[in-house]
């Protein structure tokens, strides 16, 4: 479509608003009530244009741009001088009562406010009444409020309440008094309550762990990087002043995480700067276990190569450590460092995946289905952006269906939602226990994990009847398979989702069963399992024997020295399979960045880098890989990735001097050859010596400040920018000034932009992909015509027996992860370690809610919990906390006995 | 040709004229309060720090020669937890002064820093705070700023209406 | 046994003026300018001559490791050689010469020619673009205003009938050859300044454009030879000066004829300074364009008027 704007003819894609075009196209045009993930009210007047009627019209008339659709040959003006002065004034009341602050505001500097007040040209106050004042509220360790600060755009509870589902945050008061909080202070219960600091287009809402170390955006040092706390992969910007991480904002990726990122990954960042940091190499038992790098090369010479080497792998360690491992160790001796169950059933995703016979859906796709299936996996606490992409595709549904019937478009926020009112997608949640997501799920059922499975094949079974083989379903079954299949043959994108949390190969069978039925030419079916950690998939796909089958053969064969790479092996299994191991090693040599029970039991420890101190590649549970970047320059301390460390290790091992500099492509191109399933992964990223015009890309932006004073105190002869071999990007602020390939954005900026809005600058088109493509490469590729693998084997049903409870997991969506409970805020909000029954089961213990409970496995004593009942729960079912800083390995999926 | 004669002689006429040279240790000159000296940190009439530690003289020092960190007090009030001049790089322009929010930061007339070692030049908030308000008395930021950092309460600055009760809906 | 003391004394005299100049010329500069001056070091700070050439002999003598060596260090030698070499024939009274020549106007004009020499040599083996380019310009300048120095000379040996500097100055008893050749006199001066590149016609240095020109590489006693073959150089033209156009020696009896010479000579090496405290440096090719297209015919005009008018007066 072409429309004018200014005199100037453009072409604009059809359906859009005028203020996505203006966007668009490049042109600077004021908004705040508006969000690219949230659609338009119009409730600012902020985006005001004049639209004439045709090339005779000079008087036109003002409308508001983002309320607006785009028809052929509108002809549209920005500069016209009646819309410049009515959003200046515009402004100019927004500002009569916007506080004196900015100099104490942690938005300032990238204020969407501040940037707006300039564009619109405001520079003079002239209302010389009071202030109007409000009182704050306390909303937990996460964010802060500073009321008087608020433009009343209503941005925050249209996210909070209608894009994130919380209901805690709500407006308050009338007229000119609208107060946006809860009713009482209290913490904000929606763990994607962090988006607000970013959402709010000043600083009513802003980080608080960050207000903890305040740094201005324009003094952080900015890298790409990938969140690591849960299976998804959000891209994520890390940022660092003085040598500390500093914060975490979002990075927008089109196919991941879009706009939002959840508070695990937003505030899980402080186990980096936590006084539990690894940062000394230390050799154990001897006086002075600080030890240099030469010492320590020198004390594991003989260790590494005389001995036998055992590897133990890492689901949380980039790409690059797992591999260099596995070339220090040798394929034969390497191994994953998780549960033989879990890695079963890693392997049976990937298998799956492999196949081709699915679509490996990513969030995108999740957020744009009209139907999602959920199997046996608690997303809300698992991988918490996945239940709010789900959130999306639900109530998306909705509105696409609503805007249809009668030509709304689906941005007008608000005339959609009078529309479709409570109406919503179809959603089926088919888990152990409730979960938030069930609030707005169409169906929902509880039941034991074999249960589900049962149910899934059913669904199977029905879609694509006769593929079954066992056909002996309940009516019950047999009727919820009906209904649930119904709606999903009735959907163009459907997506089942799952997840191996109910460490039960059978839940994932039948939910890769009903995405495999639901796949025909006609239906894009998507498919995702969630993993336990970032890099699980990674791990999997290197295709390695798990730790159970390293500790038989270590207590067979005898006589080796252990590797362990970030990894605590007594998270991952039972600890008396860990204390077996470690007795049957003659060394054991660990790298790690927290201290933790395995880097306890290490001769040798080796401190590596974090995501932050360190380059590396993940890959999600989609099968995409991502880059990430250091960020905080490493000049002094001995941190270093793991897989330089090996690297290092490896060159000892086989007596050649390791000159030359090793990069991480090098290593994934080494990777390439030894293992052709990860093919093409070297094209993850950009060389290492990718330059623009020979500049590289820098990580700070253009007005950081106090270069010459920062270390000034030390020595006051500044030393040279710490040069970073590895990756195209530059540790200072001199390099290239332009737009940079998309995978190695390290901050959104823009002219005129200083707030995280000028991501629009950065997009092909608003709500679409970063311009270059969206970063990351996918290792799966559906083969469409191939849908051989199909599994047949229904369990039978799940029967409680008397004295034994299966035990599952219980995952919290901020609590949990190994990393993320060292982060201080996040630790706050954490539950205390418990358990969850249904009244039957504590019935037939002969306990009470509140008991302390035992938990036996085998001879084992996991320790006492105490216990809460759960009605939704089905009998024979133990739910234990997991993830959590205190909790330690179970023998998960296993029958475990429980006393009193 | 002329000129170059009379130029000539003009030169020569200065023999018989005043020189302007002032001997410096021996005399001085006066300065004026304006001049851009040393750079001071002041304090608030009530004896508290006047500087927030909102980072704005670091970023508009063209030399990049100002560090600091902000950091709160039980309070809420910011303030500096390092503040780090590296006079040795400092050109004495006086950006810093006009782009602080709050007069914390002021050039004095006071230019007398050679040093014989350079690490010397490296002035820390020891070294830069002051028991005084400097050029200009009065002022409190935190008096007129919207927040309340234990200075005042909402709504008892200059200009400011009394917090907003938002359980009333009277017009 | 005379001779040698005569030899012995101008150049101790000489060269305690060159010294000398270094205080002279910072004080006047600065009076010009309305400073005060080097002023710390001793009565009115003459001491300065002794802690700059005490600098001067304690700076790194240092030798570029690109530069060609023997060449580089024979060349601020020549310069300082042949300007005192010219000294021969200034006759500083009638007793204290070197030797009166009978060719001395020939041989302070072909002493002066080789000082440039000492800039070519020095620029070219200095290995330095700046370097070369100063000596280039030297030397074109030299040859330029070398002629018409020359020619600006022959009108008051013409009058005189001899090249004897002591037949030239005792010719003057009567009245001064500034009076019969001024323009002579002018253009002899002009040529001087260029000759000793003195400002404003400093073009082989022209600091704000080849760093230091010629001398760009040099340090040390080297860089002060430079220095003190300038100052010599001053000297040297406004002694000349002083013996072809005002009467040497001679002058009232109540001083002695050493003192009238000196004091006139001083005259002219303060004019020296004022001219460096007043004019802007011309641009090199207006430099060679007044050379050659106005000076050179204006001494040949002033020869060919002073020849004919010669001839009539005699005729």
């Amino acid at each position: 479509m072409t429309i004018l704007i200014d005199n100037k003819s453009y072409t604009v894609k059809a359906g859009k608003n005028l203020l996505e075009a203006c966007l668009t196209l490049g042109l600077d045009l004021p908004y705040f009530c508006w969000h690219p993930a949230m659609g338009s009210v119009g409730a600012c007047r902020q985006c005001a244009v004049k639209v004439f009627k045709d090339e005779n019209d000079t008087k036109g008339r003002l409308v508001m741009s983002c309320m607006e659709t785009v028809t052929e040959g509108l002809r549209l003006s920005i500069e016209d001088k009646t819309a410049k002065a009515f959003r200046e004034q515009v402004i100019e009341w927004l500002m009569t009562n916007h506080p004196h602050d900015c100099p104490v505001c942690d938005e300032g500097g990238a204020c969407h406010l501040q940037d707006m007040t300039v564009m619109t040209g405001h520079d003079y106050r002239r209302y010389n009444f009071k202030k109007r004042t409000y009182t704050n509220q306390y909303l937990g360790p996460l964010i802060n409020h500073e009321m008087n600060r608020c433009i009343q755009c209503y941005r925050c509870v249209r996210y909070y309440r209608d894009y994130a589902g919380g209901d805690d945050l709500n407006v308050f008061a009338a007229h000119n008094h609208v107060y946006f909080g809860r009713e009482k202070d209290g913490v904000l219960q929606s763990p994607f309550s962090g988006n607000l600091s970013e959402v709010c287009p000043t600083g009513v809402f802003t980080d608080k762990t960050l207000k903890e170390h305040y740094t201005r955006k324009w003094d952080l040092t900015m890298a790409p990087s990938v969140c690591n706390h849960c299976s998804v992969g959000c891209n994520t910007i890390a940022a660092e002043r003085y040598g500390e991480l500093r914060c975490m904002l979002n990075r927008y990726n089109g196919d991941v995480n879009g706009y939002f990122l959840c508070d695990r990954g937003r505030f899980g960042y402080e186990f980096v700067n936590s006084e539990n940091r690894i940062k000394q190499a230390l050799i154990r038992n001897r006086t002075n276990e600080a030890a240099t790098e030469d010492e320590i090369m020198e004390h594991l010479q003989p260790l590494i190569s005389v001995n036998k080497l055992v590897g133990i792998g890492s689901p949380r360690a980039s790409l690059e450590s797992n591999f260099a491992l596995m070339q220090l160790v040798g394929k034969e001796n390497f191994y994953q460092g998780i549960s033989e169950d879990e890695a079963h059933l890693n392997r049976l995703v990937v298998e799956m995946l492999f196949s081709g016979c699915v679509h490996s859906a990513s969030l995108k796709d999740i957020e744009q289905a009209d139907a999602v299936l959920v199997m046996g996996e608690d997303i809300w606490n698992t991988a918490p952006m996945l239940a709010l992409a789900v959130r999306q595709a639900v109530v998306k549904t909705a509105a696409s269906q609503a805007s249809q019937e009668i030509k709304i478009p689906v941005w007008l926020d608000s005339a959609i939602k009078e529309l479709t009112q409570e109406e919503k997608g179809f959603l089926a949640t088919l888990t152990v226990t409730t979960s938030p997501v069930d609030d707005i799920a169409t169906h929902s059922w509880h039941a034991a994990p074999d249960d589900l499975a049962r149910l899934g094949f059913a669904i199977a079974s029905y879609l694509q009847p006769g593929k079954i083989n066992n056909t002996n379903f309940s009516e019950e079954l047999l009727n919820r398979a009906k209904t649930i299949g119904d709606a999903l043959k009735k959907a163009k994108n459907p997506v089942v989702i799952t997840g191996i949390s109910c460490y039960n190969d059978n839940v994932i069978k039948a939910a890769f069963d009903v995405a495999v039925a639901l796949s025909t030419s006609d239906r894009k079916t998507g498919f995702c399992c969630v993993m336990t950690e970032c890099n699980s998939m990674g791990l999997a796909m290197m295709e390695a024997p798990s730790f159970s089958v390293a500790n038989e053969n270590i207590k067979t064969n005898g006589h080796a020295t252990a590797v362990i790479l970030e990894n605590d092996i007594y998270k991952h299994v039972t600890s008396n399979l860990a204390d077996e191991f470690f007795n049957s090693c003659d060394h054991v040599i660990a790298l790690d960045a927290l201290h933790n029970a395995t880097t306890e039991k290490a001769q040798v420890l080796l401190p590596a880098a974090t995501f932050a101190d360190g380059d590396g590649t993940l890959v999600n549970n989609e099968g995409r890989a991502q880059r990430f970047f250091q960020v905080i320059p490493n000049t002094t301390s001995q941190v270093q990735e793991s897989w330089r460390w090996l690297r290092k290790l490896q060159s000892l091992k086989l007596h050649t001097l390791n000159g030359h500099a090793l990069h991480p492509d090098d290593l994934l191109r080494e990777m390439e050859i030894a293992l052709p399933q990860f093919k093409d992964i070297a094209s993850v990223s950009l060389k290492h010596d990718f330059t623009i015009h020979g500049e590289k890309i820098p990580r700070a932006p253009h007005r950081y400040s106090g270069r010459t004073a920062i270390l000034a105190n030390k020595n006051v002869s500044e030393p040279k920018p710490f040069n970073d071999e590895d990756s195209p990007l530059s540790f200072t602020m001199e390099g290239y000034k332009g737009t940079p390939p998309s995978g190695v954005v390290p901050f959104f900026w823009s002219p005129g932009w200083n707030s995280v809005q000028s991501v629009n600058k950065y997009q092909d088109e608003t709500n679409g992909a970063l311009r270059g493509g969206n970063p990351g490469l996918l290792l799966f590729k559906e083969k469409i015509d191939n849908k051989d693998l199909f599994f047949n084997d229904v369990p039978e049903s799940f029967v409680a027996a008397k004295d034994r409870w299966l035990l599952l997991p219980k995952l919290d969506a901020l609590g949990s992860g190994e990393l993320s409970s060292y982060s201080a805020a996040l630790k706050t909000l954490s539950p205390q370690p418990f358990a969850i029954m249904s009244p039957g089961s504590l019935l037939a213990l002969e306990a009470k809610e509140g008991d302390m409970l035992q938990i036996m496995d085998a001879g084992i004593v996991y320790g006492s919990l105490p216990v809460k009942a759960d009605e939704n729960l089905c009998d024979g079912v133990v739910l234990v906390t997991a993830g959590l800083r205190e909790s330690i390995g179970m023998s998960w999926g296993a029958r475990v006995q429980i006393g009193k | 040709m002329f000129s170059h004669i009379r130029t000539i002689w003009l030169t020569f006429l200065h023999l018989f004229k005043r020189h302007v040279t002032i001997q410096y240790p021996e005399e001085k000159i006066k300065l004026r309060p304006r001049w851009r000296g040393r750079i001071v940190l002041t304090k608030d009439p009530d004896g508290g720090e006047r500087c927030v530690g909102c980072y704005l003289c670091a970023v508009a020092c063209p030399v990049d020669c100002i560090a600091l960190q902000a950091t709160e007090d039980e309070n809420g009030r910011r303030y500096p937890e390092f503040f780090r001049i590296n006079f040795s790089r400092c050109i004495f322009c006086g950006y810093c002064e006009d782009a602080c929010p709050t007069y914390a930061i002021q050039l004095i007339p006071d230019f007398e820093m050679a040093e014989y070692n350079r690490q010397n030049l490296v002035f820390e908030k020891e070294d830069l705070l002051i028991n005084s308000q400097g050029k200009y008395p009065g002022y409190n930021f935190y008096k007129v700023a919207g927040m309340n950092a234990g200075v005042k309460e909402k709504g008892e600055g200059e200009n400011e209406d009394a917090p907003v009760d938002i359980h009333s809906l009277m017009p | 046994m005379q001779h040698v003391w005569i030899v012995l004394g101008v150049l101790f005299v000489l060269l305690n003026i060159a010294a000398g100049l270094i205080w002279v010329e910072r004080r006047m500069l600065a009076m010009w300018q309305d400073r005060l001056g080097p002023n710390r070091a001793g009565p009115l700070g003459i001491l300065i001559v002794l802690a700059d050439t005490l600098k001067l002999f304690f700076k790194e003598d240092w030798i570029p490791p690109f530069a060609d060596k023997w060449v580089f260090i024979v060349a601020p030698a020549v310069v300082v050689g042949s300007v005192l070499m010219s000294f021969v024939i200034i006759p500083f009274t009638p007793q204290i010469i070197v030797s009166d020549l009978n060719v001395g106007i020939l041989f302070f004009l072909a002493m002066s020619s080789l000082g440039v020499y000492s800039i070519v040599l020095g620029g070219w083996a200095s290995n330095n673009k700046y370097s070369l380019l100063g000596a280039m310009r030297g030397a074109s300048q030299m040859i330029a205003y070398e002629v018409f120095m020359g020619l600006s000379l022959m009108g008051v040996v013409m009058l005189t009938g001899s090249f004897k500097l002591g037949d030239i100055v005792n010719a003057q008893k009567d009245m001064w050859f500034v009076v019969k050749q001024p323009l002579g006199l002018i253009l002899f001066f002009i040529a001087g300044i260029a000759e000793t590149h003195r400002l404003p016609f400093d073009i082989p240095e022209a600091e704000s454009e080849l760093v230091a020109g010629y001398h760009s590489e040099y340090s040390g006693m080297k860089f002060g030879m430079f220095f003190i073959g300038e100052y010599l150089g001053i000297t040297l033209i406004s002694a000349v000066t002083v013996a072809m156009f005002f009467g040497g020696w001679l002058g009232w009896s109540f001083l002695p004829p050493w003192a009238w010479f000196f004091l006139k000579t001083f005259v002219f090496i303060l004019f020296f300074i004022l001219l460096r405290a007043s004019l802007p440096r011309p641009r090199y090719d207006q430099l060679m364009e007044t050379g050659w297209k106005i000076l050179l015919p204006l001494a040949l005009a002033n020869l060919m008027i002073t020849g004919a008018v010669a001839l009539l007066v005699r005729g």
